[in-house]
C-alpha cells in the first residue's frame, strides 16, 4: 500500500522542521546502521580488549567469516529493490555447495570447469524463477517458494549424506590469503568485496540500476515510462540466482564439504541483512553499502557472543530478530513522515 | 439438466479440483498396497493407512486453517512455525518443573500458559501489520527469526522430555477408538466454518482482503479484524504446538514445526484459496493440508526414494500456482477457449468472488 502512495523524493517543503527533514533523508537508516555497527564494536573493544577484540585480525575475520551472507544478501538487495522478494537464497546456496562437492569427488571434473557450471545452474534457476514470476503474474513469493523447496531436495537428490571435499585445488584456494600489512584476507572475502562494487555500481551508476529503483517505486509507472519491465524483472532474479550459486561457492570454499543441510534459512539471513541496512522493503530506495553494513552487524553480533562465551548461539536469533524489528519500524517513521 | 452442463457444474466447483487430486493420489497407493483403505480394529483403536494420514496431518491442517483466514484478508504469516515451537516449548517445560506430571490442573495450566503465549505472539503481528501498516511478510518475519531463538531459550537450548499422561491424550492419544487429536481438529475446523459462514465474519473477513480502504470506509473495523485473524492464526498455531509436542511427548525448540508456515501456505493454495486475499475455502485448505500428507505417505508407501519428497512438493507447488494463474490459463488453454466461447465472460466469472458455503 505503501509503495503507491509514497511519493518520489520530493523537494521538502521549507516549513518542515529539521528533524522531518532528517527523517525524510533517505540515507538515515544506512547511517543509523553505521552508527550502530561503531557503537557496537567501541563496545565489544571495551568489554574484550584484553582478550585481542582490537586485533585488526577480528575486524577482517568479520569479512571472511561472513563473504557468503555478504555476497547472498547482495543478491537479496537487488530483488528487495525491485520490490520483490527472493526465499530461494538459502537452498541455492545449499545446492551449489552440493553440485560442485559432487562434480569434484565423485565425477572428478576440474573445479576451473565446475565453477561456471555451478554458477550457470544458479543463474539459470533464477531466471527460470523470474520468467514464471513475470510472464504468469504469480507472487514472486510463491514462486522462490517452490525455488526453495525444489534446490533443497536436489540436494537430497544427489546425495544424502555430506561429501567432504579433498580436492587439493579447494584445499590450497580455502588456505590462501592476502596479507594486507595489519592482517589477511581470504579469497572468499575479496571476491565478497568485489561483488559488492560492482553490484555498487550497477544499481548507483546504470542504466539498469536506475530501472531497478524505478520498478521498485512504482511498476506502473515504470511500465507507462516505457522501461522494459519484463527483462529488467527476470534480470534481477538472475542476478539473485547467480549472486546464491557464489556464495554457495564462497560457503564451499569457506566449510570445505557440501552437504545438503547447509545453508538453512540463510534466506532469512540475507533478508534481515539487507532490511537493516536500510533498503526499503516495499522497493525503490536503498543503498547496497547499507547491506554490508547490514551484513558487519550480523557478523559482529556473532563474534560479540563468541567473545562473550556465556551467552548461547540462540542470542543471535533474537539479537537478529530484535534489531530487525527496530529498523522495520524506522523505515516505517519515515515512509509515512513523508506522505504527510 | 443435461449431463455435460452437470459435469460442467461440477468441475466449475471450488472443491472440485482439490478432491480430484486428493482421490487421484489415494488411488494411486492402491496398486502399491492393495489393503490401503482397510481400516481394522487393534486393541480398540481404529488402525490404517487413511486414519494415520488424518493423524499426522491433524497439525498441518490446524495451522492451515488459520493461515486460510490470514491469507484471506490479504495478509501471509510467517511466524507459525515458530509460535508452534515456543507453545510446546512453554508447556512442557513447565510441565516437567511440576511434581506431579500426570495432575489435571497442572496441564490445564500449562496449556493454558502455552496457548497465552501464542495469542501473544498473535496479537504482535496483528499490531505491527494492522496498527502500523508493515507488509505482513516482513513483520511475521520478525517472530519467524527470534520465535525459535526464544523457544531455544525456554527450553536452554536441550530438548524437553515430559512423562505426562494427560498431556499425551492431544496429540498420541485415542478416543472413541480414533486418535484424540482428530477430535480437536473436527472441533477447531466446525467452530471456524460456524463463524465465518453462519455469521457475517467470513464476509468481512473476505471484504478487508477485497478491499481493505473500501471495506473500512463502508464501516467494517478492518483493523480490528485483522488484528483477530492473526491472533486466531496463532491460536490454531499454538494447537497444533501442544498437539505436535504431545505427540512426542518433548518440545524440541529447534525442529518443533519446522517448514510448517511452508507447507501450510501450500496447504491453503491448493485448496483454492488466492493468495491476494478476498475469497476462501476452510473446506478446500483441510483437503489441500491431507492432500499434502497423503503425497508424503505415497512417497513412503510406493517407495520413491524419500529425498525426493521436497521435489515432489516444488512440483506441486509449481504445478497449482500456473493452474491458478489467469495468464497461464489464457496462454496454454487460451486458444481451445476462444474457438468454442468468448475469453471475457470467462474470465469474468472467473474472477468474481466465490460465496459458497465450505
Amino acid at each position: 500500500m505503501s509503495a503507491t502512495t509514497r511519493t518520489p523524493t520530493t523537494p521538502e517543503s521549507r516549513t518542515t522542521s529539521r528533524s522531518a527533514r532528517l527523517l525524510g533523508d533517505r540515507r538515515l537508516p544506512v547511517l543509523v546502521t553505521a552508527g550502530l555497527f561503531l557503537v557496537m564494536y567501541i563496545v565489544g573493544l571495551s568489554r574484550y580488549q584484553n582478550y585481542g577484540f582490537g586485533e585488526p585480525q577480528v575486524f577482517l575475520n568479520l569479512f571472511i567469516d561472513n563473504s557468503y551472507l555478504l555476497v547472498a544478501a547482495v543478491g537479496a538487495t537487488f530483488v528487495i529493490m525491485s520490490g520483490g522478494i527472493d526465499l530461494s537464497v538459502g537452498s541455492v546456496i545449499g545446492f551449489t555447495t552440493m553440485l560442485t562437492a559432487w562434480l569434484v569427488e565423485d565425477v572428478g571434473l576440474p573445479l576451473l570447469l565446475v565453477v561456471p557450471i555451478s554458477l550457470g545452474v544458479g543463474a539459470f534457476g533464477g531466471f527460470l524463477m523470474g520468467y514464471v514470476i513475470h510472464n504468469f503474474e504469480i507472487q514472486p513469493f510463491i514462486v522462490t517458494l517452490a525455488g526453495l523447496f525444489l534446490f533443497r531436495g536436489l540436494c537430497l537428490v544427489i546425495s544424502k549424506e555430506s561429501i567432504a571435499i579433498t580436492d587439493s585445488a579447494v584445499g590450497s584456494l580455502a588456505e590462501t590469503r592476502i596479507p594486507l600489512g595489519v592482517g589477511d584476507l581470504s579469497i572468499g572475502a575479496v571476491v565478497a568485496l568485489l561483488v559488492l562494487a560492482a553490484a555498487f555500481y550497477i544499481l548507483h551508476y546504470t542504466r539498469f540500476g536506475r530501472r531497478i529503483h524505478a520498478i521498485g517505486g512504482n511498476e506502473q509507472s515504470a511500465l507507462l515510462m516505457g522501461l522494459p519491465l519484463g527483462g529488467t524483472k527476470i534480470a534481477v532474479y538472475t542476478v539473485s540466482g547467480f549472486c546464491s550459486a557464489l556464495a554457495g561457492l564462497l560457503f564451499m570454499l569457506y566449510i570445505q564439504s557440501g552437504d545438503p543441510l547447509h545453508a538453512v534459512g540463510m534466506e532469512l539471513d540475507a533478508i534481515a541483512a539487507v532490511v537493516i541496512g536500510g533498503t526499503l522493503l516495499t522497493g525503490g530506495s536503498g543503498y547496497v553499502l547499507g547491506t554490508l553494513f547490514g551484513v558487519l552487524v550480523l557478523g559482529l553480533i556473532k563474534s560479540i557472543i563468541q567473545f562473550e562465551g556465556t551467552l548461547s548461539s540462540w542470542w543471535t536469533k533474537i539479537a537478529t530478530g530484535v534489531l530487525l524489528c527496530a529498523f522495520i519500524l524506522i523505515q516505517r517513521v519515515m515512509t509515512t513522515r513523508k506522505k504527510v | 439438466m443435461t449431463t455435460p452442463s452437470r459435469w460442467r457444474a461440477l468441475t466449475r466447483h471450488h472443491l472440485f479440483w482439490p478432491v480430484a487430486v486428493l482421490v487421484a493420489l489415494l488411488l494411486v497407493n492402491v496398486p502399491f498396497t492393495p489393503d490401503f483403505f482397510a481400516i481394522h480394529m487393534t486393541n480398540g483403536h481404529l488402525y490404517g493407512s487413511l486414519v494415520s494420514i488424518v493423524l499426522f496431518g491433524s497439525p498441518l491442517i490446524l495451522v492451515a486453517v488459520g493461515m486460510t483466514l490470514v491469507i484471506a484478508t490479504g495478509g501471509i504469516d510467517l511466524s507459525v512455525g515458530a509460535v508452534v515451537a515456543i507453545t510446546g516449548a512453554l508447556t512442557c517445560s513447565y510441565i516437567s518443573d511440576q511434581a506431579d506430571q500426570d495432575s489435571l490442573s497442572g496441564v490445564f495450566l500449562a496449556m493454558g500458559i502455552g496457548l497465552v503465549a501464542a495469542v501473544v505472539c498473535g496479537l504482535w503481528n496483528g499490531f505491527l501489520v494492522a496498527r502500523m501498516g508493515i507488509q505482513p511478510i516482513i513483520a511475521t518475519l520478525i517472530i519467524m527469526v527470534a520465535g525459535r531463538g526464544v523457544a531455544q531459550l525456554i527450553t536452554d537450548g536441550q530438548i524437553i522430555t515430559i512423562n505426562s499422561s494427560p498431556y499425551q491424550l492431544i496429540g498420541g492419544g485415542y478416543w472413541l477408538t480414533l486418535p484424540f487429536s482428530i477430535f480437536v481438529v473436527a472441533a477447531v475446523v466446525a467452530v471456524t466454518v460456524a463463524l465465518t459462514r453462519r455469521t457475517a465474519l467470513g464476509l468481512l473477513v473476505e471484504a478487508v482482503g477485497g478491499n481493505a480502504e473500501a471495506s473500512r470506509l463502508v464501516g467494517i473495523r478492518s483493523r480490528r479484524i485483522k488484528i483477530m485473524v492473526y491472533v486466531f492464526c496463532a491460536l490454531c498455531a499454538g494447537i497444533a504446538g501442544l498437539m505436535i509436542s504431545s505427540n512426542t511427548s518433548a518440545a524440541d525448540g529447534n525442529n518443533a514445526g519446522l517448514w510448517i508456515e511452508l507447507d501450510a501456505i501450500l496447504a491453503v493454495v491448493i485448496g483454492g484459496t488466492s493468495l491476494l486475499g478476498g475469497r476462501f475455502s476452510i473446506g478446500g485448505t483441510v483437503i489441500g493440508a491431507l492432500v499434502i500428507q497423503t503425497l508424503t505417505t505415497t512417497i513412503y508407501t510406493i517407495g520413491v526414494p524419500t529425498q525426493t519428497n521436497l521435489v515432489f512438493k516444488a512440483a506441486v507447488v509449481i504445478v497449482v500456482c500456473l493452474l491458478q494463474s489467469p495468464k497461464f490459463r489464457a496462454k496454454v488453454f487460451g486458444a481451445r477457449a476462444r474457438v468454442t466461447a468468448p475469453a471475457e465472460p470467462a474470465a469474468v466469472a472467473e474472477t468474481a468472488p466465490k460465496m459458497e458455503v465450505s
